[in-house]
């Protein structure tokens, strides 16, 4: 055996492997178990939370085989790899066997492929074969683009038929399949996706990019002029709308308000609705009771300012606000986080609830601190995405519904119409047969010799 | 008014159910055609129901087209798949389908009137607020009936192939393998076109309303899963000696795939369960 023959071997038996149904059906079983997993066990958490979860051991393991962030791991894209591979290879291979059959020149019909047909329907007629040649030769060739009649021994058959073209919708599932693995590629390599919290009258230009700890500049500037949210009697979210206006070199570009379900478009980026919070003003009091004579200290202060305490026996720090907060085990609304320095510079962080102005009293310090007058004010929540692979996966969305619409519920459908002089009268025998050989067929040939049967009976 | 129209509706598909079995088992044709009146009517009163929940909303000063939580989920589906199963029964003249598909509705709407689930009516989180839910839910609910009445067609094959006396009377009404077969195929197919433009609004109202179109959330993933599962199905038809017993086991195993897609994503965290 020469050394060539031996390598095409090699390639003929690496392209059988990868157009095999065998193959498809193992690979979007994989993948189906793959996605399993990844509902299981959560992705994208904390390593913490899953150290907690699974011990060191399981950690180490579920780490090094990407378990925590499944659907971008490099076996998960192996799968979808393979699947494309499969595909392309597979519709090449039919393909190629079957264009000639799909489309012929001349399409080919032999009478013998009907003989057997299970859905042959018989009836005699009245009337001159001649005759009933002509009336169901005009229908014909009014209900189906491709027809031929041959002369037979003591009469004719007229073939006929249609939907060949509906063999090509598995080809359309398929390509729409590569379309969407295409459109989702397109949008992670020259896409992003980031969020942006702004308060109400400030702007931003920069996003925080989802799943990774950098900033984007957009390129423009997106202003929050008012976040509003509407309730229902019962309490539940009706509406959340933002105002917003987009600029670019101190030039209003738009204004629109966006809600949950109506985005703002510019450049290209998407702008949504995604979440809200509540941040305090500049400025708040902050008060000091001192504890054994009840005197009321109040100053106003605001975030991050060094906070002399009266007679200067320490400082605080107000750090940080959160609009919740778990203080143990209990979830506290509108916290402030400071620090707490006192003379001799010990520093201990503590926190004061705005709705308990007596909770510091808990401490045990000198003084109870509390915080009020906070005026609050909203920040909107933006999800800020730009995907250029969006057109493509849409376009195989409407090429899977089409194609699948067209394998499943139309079909090569083939007509043989016999006609035989029996005396005066004409034995007419329909058969049809489909590609497929659905249930269906049986049913459209007797629709199709119903209306046959119908053209005789109109008057001429 | 549209809650006590329902509850009776439930009695009525039990009442199918009861009728259409003991027409099997007693082998009465006239049970049978009862069953099937009352699955007509059954059918009827969930549409009414349907209607009247929608009337009542917009009374309320919040309506909605009544698809938007679990009770009004089940509600819908039920109705798809006595409307399937009465399409089967019809179409290919058989009427021992309502044995095992009529259980399902009646199945769906107990569990639906169960305290656990609220059937109040509620108006619609902004998130909901979109015509595409109820593009979203109605093809996903057709898919998900098609794929129970093809799951009761597989039930069927099981009683059928095992049915150890073959001339038992009751097996006689039960049509031969292949039937049940190529009809367990006719459901899928139906069932995948629709589950698939199920999957297709939802990404697209996803991407209108999260700025995705595929978040990798357990309710997706696990609509993409059952996908995969009768996927799977259809090309393993293709293969030689994948007839017959294991499409019927891999039909059995996508509707388990449907029902946790429905109710076990609940268990795990994402944004999709129903309250
Ligand atoms: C997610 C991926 C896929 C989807 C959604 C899909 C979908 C479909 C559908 C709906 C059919 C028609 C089935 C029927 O007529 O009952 C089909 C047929 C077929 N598929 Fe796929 N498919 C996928 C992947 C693949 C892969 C990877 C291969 C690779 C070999 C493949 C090979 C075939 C073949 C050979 C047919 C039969 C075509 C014919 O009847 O001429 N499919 N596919």
């Amino acid at each position: 055996m020469s050394k060539s023959s031996k390598s095409e071997r090699m390639v003929d038996q690496i392209w059988n492997f990868f157009a095999s149904v065998k193959l498809s059906v193992v690979i979007l079983l994989s993948i189906a178990a793959t996605s399993i997993v990844g509902t299981v066990v959560p992705q994208n958490e904390n390593p913490g939370l899953y150290l907690n979860n699974y011990g060191e051991f399981l950690f180490s393991v579920f780490n090094a085989l990407g378990v925590f962030d499944l659907y971008h791991s490099g076996w998960f894209r192996f799968l979808m790899c393979l699947l494309i591979i499969n595909l392309v290879v597979c519709s090449i291979n039919r393909l190629n066997a079957t264009w000639r059959i799909i489309f012929p020149k001349t399409p080919q019909f032999q009478a013998g492929r009907f003989k057997n047909a299970g859905s042959r329907q018989e009836w005699t007629m009245d009337a001159p074969t001649d005759r009933l040649k002509n009336v169901y030769e005009s229908y014909i060739s009014g209900h189906f683009s491709v027809h031929r009649t041959d002369a037979t021994e003591n009469g004719f058959i007229v073939y006929a038929e249609k939907g060949r073209w509906t063999r090509l919708g598995v080809y359309a599932v398929h390509a729409s399949v590569i379309l969407m693995v295409i459109g989702g590629l397109i949008g992670s390599i020259w896409g992003f996706e980031g969020f942006a919290n702004i308060p109400e009258g400030e702007s931003a230009g920069k996003i925080t990019l989802t799943n990774q700890d950098s900033e984007k500049d957009l390129g423009f500037l997106i202003r929050c002029n008012k976040f509003s949210i509407a309730l229902y009697d019962s309490g539940m979210p009706k509406e959340y709308r933002s105002s917003l206006t987009i600029l670019k070199k101190d030039q209003e570009m738009v204004t629109q308000d966006i809600l949950v379900n109506t985005p703002l478009k510019v450049e290209g980026v998407s702008i949504f609705q995604s979440s809200y919070g509540k941040i305090p003003g500049k400025s708040f009091t902050v008060k000091f009771i001192e504890n054994d004579s009840e005197i009321e200290y109040v100053k106003k202060a605001s975030m991050g300012e060094e906070i002399p305490l009266p007679g200067n026996s320490g400082i605080l720090v107000v750090e940080d606000f959160k609009a919740s907060f778990s203080f143990r085990g209990v979830t506290l609304e509108n916290i402030f986080l400071c620090r707490l320095s006192d003379a001799s510079g010990e520093t201990e962080n503590i926190i004061l609830p705005v709705d308990f102005p007596r909770f510091d009293k808990m401490r045990g310090g000198k003084f109870i601190i509390s915080i009020s007058d906070v005026e609050y004010k909203y920040y909107t929540g933006l999800q800020v995405s730009r995907d250029p692979g969006v057109p493509v996966v849409y376009a195989g969305f409407l090429l899977m519904i089409l194609g699948c619409y067209v394998t499943f519920f139309m079909f090569h459908q083939q007509f043989c119409v016999e006609l035989s002089r029996q005396g005066g009268q004409t034995r007419v025998t329909v058969s049809g047969i489909s590609g497929k050989n659905k249930p269906g067929m049986l049913v459209k040939t007797r629709r199709f010799a119903r209306r046959l049967k119908k053209t005789t009976e109109r008057p001429e | 008014m549209s809650a006590k129209i329902l509850s009776y509706v439930t009695f009525i598909y039990g009442f199918a159910f009861i009728l259409y079995l003991s027409a099997w088992i007693f082998k009465k044709p006239l049970a049978n055609r009862l069953g099937t009146g009352a699955t007509a009517l059954a059918v009827l009163g969930t549409l009414t129901g349907i209607l009247f929940r929608w009337v009542e909303s917009h009374q309320m000063g919040i309506g909605h087209a009544p698809l938007s939580n679990l009770y009004e989920s089940l509600v819908f589906l039920s109705l798809c798949i006595a409307v399937i199963s009465l399409f089967v029964e019809f179409k290919y003249k058989l009427s021992i389908i309502g044995v095992v598909a009529s259980p399902l509705p009646f199945l769906a709407m107990a569990y639906a009137s169960l305290p656990k689930v609220s059937s109040e009516i509620q108006p619609l989180i902004p998130a909901l607020q979109s015509n595409w839910l109820i593009a979203h839910v109605m093809t996903c609910f057709v898919g998900y009936a098609a794929f129970a009445v093809a799951f009761g067609i597989s039930i069927l094959f099981f009683l059928k192939s095992s049915g150890g006396d073959k001339s038992s009377a009751a097996m006689s009404l039960v049509p031969d393998l292949d039937t049940l077969d190529e009809l367990t195929h006719q459901m899928v197919m139906f069932g995948f076109l629709f589950l698939s433009i199920g999957i297709i609004t939802g990404s697209v109202w996803a991407n209108q309303a999260w700025g995705r179109y595929w978040g990798w959330d357990p309710k997706e993933t696990w609509s993409l899963i059952t996908w995969l599962v009768y996927a799977t199905l259809l090309h393993a038809r293709m293969m030689r000696g994948w007839m017959g017993k294991k499409i019927a086991v891999l039909s059995v195993i996508g509707f388990l795939a449907v029902i946790f897609t429905y109710f076990g994503v609940n268990l795990l965290p994402g944004l999709h369960s129903y309250q």
